[in-house]
């Protein structure tokens, strides 16, 4: 038990910090430590477990903690959620308190100019791939596409939009269209 | 502007567990548009900032945030806030899923929730452009970023490695010439 705890922590402890761009940059290497070197699951665990991440509300690093809970219960679900975010934390901490040093100055000003556009970009294209990955068909382009434009163009409470999609997607099952 | 512990650990608890698909529409719902802690302006650039770290993006912008306004506390209030509570839900998922994943209604909700999540993710890239009206080249390289991360499938890291410093130097550019 203590040497799975162990194992859970270094192994997140070392992909948090490979997390560039957000945990799914790491989840080819998570898959590998997971199935293949350390033999926590077999390869259709991780797939169900990772399904069920994305379907709770949440961030989605909270796949590992999902993982840790299934390797080693309440502790591994604590350990492995530490290790994954922890580091990250730190350095993000570090970074805050540079900023805040750095106050109004000139070039700090001018790093954030620059990184505006691309966190823009960056979320523009996570949803895309979001979109495209989700099933396609007519009604699920139509979703997506009222989706965005409810929230591009009204500040009204984003839960409308997922509500609305869902009763559809509900009342299309029933009328055996789904 | 003045937000409290409280208010900081509830505020990100709502983005965590509102958070279906991804917590980047909510994060930016409840900080921007509901709350108003901050500005599009400073609530993009934390999120650039955030993205170049490695992590997920929302947890070091939460930690960024919570620093801001209540120091190391308030940077502890807001990750707990945006962690704890989805957590739990969660474990609750975990628990009923192998009951639930059968039923064809629960798929068609979960398809059609998918599809209005990714639209979520869209529209809040349009929105947050909309309000900022970045000049041609700030439009240059959020499209750019797009492209090479949402169409071809460029690695996140190589695409801020690459684009980051670019854009940075634009920025610097644009605030020596202007």
């Amino acid at each position: 038990m203590n040497e799975l705890l162990q194992q859970l922590g270094t192994v997140f402890a070392w992909l948090s910090l490979l997390q560039f761009g957000g945990t799914n940059a790491v989840v080819p290497e998570m898959h590998r430590q997971a199935v293949d070197v350390l033999h926590w699951m077999d390869a259709q665990t991780f797939a169900h477990l990772f399904a069920l991440a994305q379907l709770a509300p949440g961030p989605n690093v909270m796949v590992v903690s999902l993982m840790g809970w299934h390797v080693a219960g309440i502790a591994g679900l604590l350990v492995a959620t530490a290790a994954m975010t922890g580091p990250p934390c730190l350095l993000a901490f570090g970074m805050s308190r540079l900023m805040r040093r750095a106050g109004q100055s000139r070039w700090l000003a001018v790093v954030k100019d620059g990184l505006v556009p691309l966190a823009i970009g960056m979320i523009l294209a996570s949803g895309w791939i979001m979109a495209s990955s989700s099933e396609s068909g007519p009604m699920s382009l139509g979703i997506t596409a009222a989706a965005t434009a409810f929230v591009a163009f009204t500040e009204y409470n984003l839960l409308w939009a997922l509500g609305a999609a869902i009763g559809l997607g509900l009342c299309a099952q029933a009328a055996g269209f789904g | 502007m003045n937000v409290s512990r409280t208010e900081l650990f509830l505020g990100f608890a709502k983005i965590g567990l509102l958070g279906f698909g991804g917590v980047a529409p909510w994060a930016r719902h409840v900080i921007v548009s509901e709350k108003r802690w901050l500005s599009e302006r400073e609530y993009a650039s934390i999120l650039g900032v955030g993205q170049v770290l490695p992590g997920p993006n929302t947890v070091n912008s939460a930690i960024i945030i919570g620093d801001h306004f209540q120091g190391t506390v308030g940077a502890v209030s807001a990750l707990l806030g945006l962690l704890c509570t989805p957590i739990a839900v969660l474990i609750g998922i975990a628990l009923i899923y192998d009951r639930i994943s059968g039923l064809p209604s629960v798929g068609a909700a979960i398809a059609a929730g998918a599809a209005a999540a990714a639209g979520l993710v869209i529209g809040t890239a349009i929105k947050m452009a909309r309000r900022l009206q970045p000049d041609a080249t700030a439009l240059v390289v959020g499209l750019a970023a797009f492209a090479s991360v949402g169409l071809l499938h460029v690695p996140m890291a190589l695409a801020v490695a690459v684009l980051g410093p670019i854009s940075i130097a634009l920025a610097w550019r644009k605030r020596r010439g202007g």
